[in-house]
């Protein structure tokens, strides 16, 4: 992974004496509420329902088990033993002091992390793929590029203050994990026909309030320009999009109100101008970055291991784990691991200070000390060789970190919701844990298959809930809190938003309602389709007809 | 004290007395607050019009010295400008909510404008910077550029890094201690208007 040099270095220290300061001067009452605001929260710092509460940035979700250690004391320290990783890949503590946030950044400093841009109406934390660099299906690493542009958007001098928050995503794969289509900017990478790294860019996607799918803006771009477009994209953004009113600020809705073409025509008039200049991406950039991303010293390994193969026959617990939680790798002989997030009955994403060591121990005699977190809030050993996964699935279950359930339904993504946060309309980790519970039984599950649930507490969709086959949104009604249920969303290169069944539910009634759900997938499936292939097959009525008719005779 | 801080050629900063008078209009009536859903909407749309044609004609304009001039007010009253303009003594205010190119079409040679300021109303608007940085890169404009309004040290470095060269501090904060926050940053990753990205300035590998 990136490492620093003295520049990273200096920045991120420069970074912590200024916050420092800023904090100082609040503190004193040099600084309004107001003119704190961005300044805190462009370092991560959310003032919250209970406490303020702090986002560390986990750039394109790779962290190292150095790091990791250093999550797990800071959270012991200066919060309550546990962290919370979000679907930005990044980590958040729930609890820390605002008087220790400087503290807090400055100890981050000593093992090359931070809180920049991770909140604020700048750009935020690039993200990906959490299997970048050693998924089969990858065409092209874009971890390279995600750093040249985390580091080229530290800072920004003209985007610092934009209209709303600005999200990239990056993907380099056939299959996209990234979900670049909800993002303000999306890239996807790929080898055109002359072999060249190129990248399509997909503008104006996001969740929140509005749900929108991104556009393709371009069809091809070199990679050489990708600042130099982005650039364009943003400084007509900047200029342009609303800053009347919040909740219609954030690019996708400048790129509906002017139509793809017209925006198109503006960024195209921008980047002429920007185009082969200073910000053209340089090999010898590319290089020396690329070179932090190059593969690991793999060791040359037989496809097959006898000794894991007669686990799997005769161990079904383990066996249900490696279905479920151990992933394909480039190379032969090698396995990512999934370590589940989402045991039964636990806020999903949730991580304790133990946890955090035991996984970095694991990192550390496993998988190269290297780590990533997936927007699914799971943790991932990338580099795993599968004579090591026995040795690997029993020390993950003793953390109690294998709960093979990812990609099935309770491997719930989940916002803080009600119990954290102050925008809520509704808990949602009750809802997460009460779902969980009533599936907790791992046969019906595995019967049930993939399924993706998500649940947000409220309309800006912190839980991706409209992409969710089933997505859970928490609703106001006079005071109190409700449930609206949506179906057939879905994530990836063919994502959608879901549908609304009807009206909304009570906190009691939704294990009940999911239960129902999967009652009429499971009635009506066809071979070996998934729930969302129903959902898209049949339509929402069967779905509705059966969950509201229960609701009548109930 | 004066709270006006100005970069020498060299990037020195210092403080410095303002030899400019900033021509503010009058305020409008009570109707000119605008809101939505209850709320007062802070931010003008870009290409919204910034004064009335009631505040134009009722600005008054001092006869001598050196004048900074919204450029609403330029517009509607140039003829008598003129020769303030001739004389050196006119420099002209961009709201940020007005485009460069309004700007550029009023002057064919922004050089003539001794200084050009650019007024933000709230600090959280960062329009000043691709203001500035157009102004710099796109309209070849050399003189001073000057950040007004609801100007704060915790914005200055991006301000300078954008091109301007000046900057008004709110009247209620100190310029004094502003100036420590010009050098926050050392070595930025990427470039600005008068740099170039860390990777084309040093050699890093
Ligand atoms: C507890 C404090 C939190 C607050 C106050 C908060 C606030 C918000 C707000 C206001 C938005 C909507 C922005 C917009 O539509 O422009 C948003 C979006 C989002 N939040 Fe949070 N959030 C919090 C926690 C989280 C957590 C823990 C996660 C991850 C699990 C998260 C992930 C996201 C994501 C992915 C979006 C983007 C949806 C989109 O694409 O528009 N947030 N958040
Ligand atoms: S979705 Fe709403 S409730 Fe959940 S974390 Fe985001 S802002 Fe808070």
């Amino acid at each position: 992974m990136y490492k620093y040099d003295p520049i990273d270095q200096q920045i991120v220290n420069e970074r912590v004496a200024q916050y420092r300061d800023q904090t100082r001067r609040y503190l004193a009452g040099e600084l309004t509420d107001e003119e704190y605001r961005p300044l805190r929260l462009q370092n991560g710092l959310y003032i919250q329902r209970h406490a303020p509460m702090l986002r560390i940035a986990v750039p394109y979700g790779l962290i190292s088990s150095k790091q990791l250690r250093k999550l797990g004391d800071i959270a012991k320290k200066y919060d309550r033993g546990y962290g919370h990783f979000s679907t930005r890949q990044n980590l958040q503590l729930n609890w820390p002091k605002l008087e220790d946030t400087p503290e807090i950044l400055a100890e981050l400093a000593t093992v090359e992390m931070h809180a920049i841009q991770t909140s604020g109406n700048c750009i935020r934390n690039i993200t990906t793929d959490q299997f970048a660099g050693i998924a089969p299906d990858e065409i092209i690493d874009p971890r390279a590029i995600a750093e040249i542009m985390r580091q080229w958007s530290t800072f920004h001098p003209e985007f610092a203050l934009l209209p709303r928050k600005f999200k990239i995503a990056v993907s380099g794969t056939e299959k996209d994990r990234a979900i670049v289509q909800a993002h303000d900017i999306g890239l996807e990478f790929y080898k055109d026909v002359q072999g060249q790294m190129a990248i399509k860019v997909w503008v104006g996607g996001g969740l929140g309030r509005t749900p929108i799918l991104g556009t393709v803006i371009r069809e091809h771009l070199e990679w050489q320009h990708v600042l130099s477009y982005c650039e364009a994209v943003i400084r007509v953004y900047n200029i342009h999009g609303r800053r009347d009113n919040a909740y219609k600020a954030r690019i996708k809705i400048l790129v509906k109100a002017l139509g793809i073409e017209e925006f198109k025509r503006q960024v195209e008039e921008e980047w002429a101008h920007l185009k082969d200049g200073p910000l053209t991406i340089t090999q010898n950039e590319l290089d020396r970055v690329a070179k932090y991303f190059e593969p690991m010293p793999y060791k040359t390994l037989p496809a097959h291991d006898a000794a894991f193969d007669a686990a799997v026959a005769s161990n079904p617990a383990f066996a249900a784990w490696v279905k479920r939680c151990v992933q394909p790798h480039r190379v032969p002989g090698y396995r990512a691991v999934t370590l589940s997030l989402k045991p039964h009955g636990k806020a999903p994403g949730d991580i304790t200070s133990e946890q955090m060591h035991v996984v970095a121990d694991l990192a550390d005699a496993y998988s190269f000390g290297e780590l990533r977190s997936s927007h699914e809030q799971n943790l991932i050993l990338a580099d795993v060789q599968v004579s090591d996964l026995f040795a690997v699935w029993e020390k993950a279950r003793e953390a109690g970190l294998a709960t093979p359930n990812i990609g099935l339904l309770t491997d719930i993504i989940c916002c803080p919701g009600g119990d954290f946060c102050s925008l809520a309309n509704a808990k949602s980790i009750p809802i997460a844990e009460a779902i969980q519970m009533q599936f907790d039984n791992l046969d019906y599950l595995y019967e049930i298959g993939d399924l993706e649930l998500n649940i947000s507490g409220c309309m800006n969709a912190c839980g991706h809930h409209h992409v969710g086959h089933i997505g859970i949104l928490g609703v106001d009604k006079d005071g109190s809190e409700w449930y609206q249920v949506t179906v057939g969303g879905k994530q990836g290169n063919d994502a959608s938003i879901g549908a609304v069944i009807g009206p909304s539910f009570s906190a009691e009634e939704m294990p009940g309602v999911v239960q129902r759900l999967i009652e009429v997938y499971v009635r009506e499936r066809q071979d070996d389709e998934r729930f969302i292939d129903t959902v898209r097959r049949l339509g929402v009525a069967p779905f509705k007809a059966h969950v509201y008719a229960e609701k009548e005779t109930a | 004290m004066s709270q006006l801080i100005q970069l020498a050629a060299d990037g020195q900063a210092s403080i410095v007395a303002d030899t400019w008078t900033r021509i503010v209009p009058p305020a409008a009536g009570e109707e000119s607050v605008r809101k939505q859903a209850g709320k007062v909407v802070l931010f003008k749309l870009t290409g919204e019009q910034t004064y009335t044609a009631e505040q134009i004609a009722n600005t008054e304009i001092p006869a001598t010295g050196k004048i900074l001039v919204p450029l609403t007010i330029w517009q509607a009253r140039k003829a008598e400008l003129q020769s303030r303009l001739a004389a050196g003594e006119l420099g002209i205010i961009l709201a940020t909510n007005e485009t460069a190119e309004a700007l550029q079409a009023e002057f064919t040679d922004l050089n003539t404008l001794p200084l050009i300021a650019v007024f933000v109303e709230r600090f959280a608007d960062g329009r000043i910077f691709t203001l500035g940085n157009w102004l710099r890169t796109r309209f070849g404009f050399k003189n001073e550029l000057r950040a007004i309004g609801d100007v704060l040290r915790d914005q200055l470095f991006f301000h300078k890094r954008a091109g301007f060269n000046s900057f008004l501090i709110r009247a209620d904060r100190s310029a004094e201690d502003a100036l420590a926050s010009l050098n926050d940053f050392s070595q930025p990753y990427q470039g600005g208007v008068a740099d170039v990205p860390v990777w084309r300035r040093v050699n890093r590998a």
